[in-house]
């Protein structure tokens, strides 16, 4: 059976991919590969000079699309998946994410104000920065 | 909060940014309003920042440098001693400490302050999945679905406030009632995770 569509949550993004919802959840290969910024090549699953072997898994990648959870287990993503609503969502390459993190690197973001003028921390380049989360609850 | 802060160090290159884990502009506009800073004052519904910084409760400080290095990773800290009863970290050694950071370069930090940012969990990291998929869910009106979610992402990572806690207005739940009091039992019994419990168990 085919879903019409799938919506894939990645990096406050939402994309709309067409899914074939039997047994494995697959989603439409190339969109799939595309919105997360993948290529497939001879040597794999490529994105810049990384390329990652996926001939170890022959199931990955069937006509009827790419097995999402297999592609997360592949590229070290998390996946949270609502089969009824038609959602999944892709969490952050973990260990990617902790080497980062541990070797002082301060991801960017862009929010906006109040106003809704939006601010990026790339824009406070040499400054010192206090970075400060908080919450009313 | 740190208003007064930037106005003595702004010229000095320092700027504070505060980026608010509300559900909503409005919910934190009269805070904003009241405070009216001159820094940027950031409004983070979808906690991207608490997500990129492994964030797991509020207030959570951090200070990166001019070349956009963590120089002092996540630690809970105060700019004020409002609730200095229950919390037990004063605010003045900390504000002292930014001032020498920004006149000298110095890094004051003690035991409360993790070596390095602590890296996530995969739990944490399938949690933070499961509250992008549940915000999704809740901005869609499939409310049931995503308090599903919520649920999901709060019992794979137990320990992160802005999950539990941060979902509750949310659910029409008020973060100020009983069930704070039942987190903190929560988080007590499990051995009062911090950053710098984090850092120190995770070392590879």
């Amino acid at each position: 059976m085919t879903d019409p569509s799938f919506t894939m949550i990645e990096n406050g993004q939402s994309h709309e991919i067409p899914a074939t919802t039997d047994a494995t959840l697959r989603l439409a290969t190339e969109p799939v590969l595309e919105a997360l910024g993948w290529t497939q090549k001879p040597e794999g699953l490529c994105q810049g000079d990384v390329c990652i072997p996926i001939a170890g898994r022959p199931d990955l990648i069937t006509s009827q699309g790419i097995d999402l959870l297999g592609l997360g287990d592949v590229l070290g993503r998390p996946i949270a998946i609502d089969r009824e609503e038609s959602v999944a969502s892709f969490g952050a390459e973990t260990a990617a994410h902790g080497a980062q993190l541990a070797e002082g690197f301060a991801p960017d973001f862009t929010l906006p104000d109040l106003t809704g003028k939006e601010y990026s921390l790339s824009g406070f380049k040499g400054k010192k920065v206090l970075l400060i989360a908080y919450a009313s609850w | 909060m740190w208003q007064a802060l930037y106005e003595e160090l702004a010229d000095r290159g320092f700027v504070p940014i505060t980026i608010a884990l509300d559900e909503s502009a409005d919910a934190v506009r009269p805070y904003i309003e009241k405070a009216a800073p001159g820094h940027p004052s950031l409004i983070d519904t979808e906690h991207v920042v608490a997500h990129r910084y492994g964030m797991i409760n509020v207030p959570t400080v951090v200070w990166i440098d001019e070349a956009g290095k963590i120089v002092r990773p996540n630690t809970a800290e105060y700019g004020t001693d409002t609730f200095l009863e229950f919390h037990g970290r004063e605010s003045g050694p900390f504000l002292d400490a930014v001032r020498a950071w920004v006149k000298t370069g110095e890094i004051h930090a003690d035991d409360t302050v993790p070596s390095v940012m602590p890296p996530p969990t995969e739990d944490e990291e399938l949690a933070r999945a499961e509250w992008a998929l549940a915000w999704f869910l809740h901005q869609r009106g499939s409310s049931e679905a995503a308090a599903r979610h919520f649920d999901l992402a709060g019992e794979l990572s137990p320990d992160d406030w802005t999950i539990r806690r941060g979902s509750m207005p949310i659910r029409g739940q008020n973060p100020m009632g009983p069930e704070f009091f039942e987190l903190f039992k929560d988080w007590e019994a499990r051995g009062k995770q911090s950053y710098a419990s984090m850092a120190a168990n995770r070392r590879s």
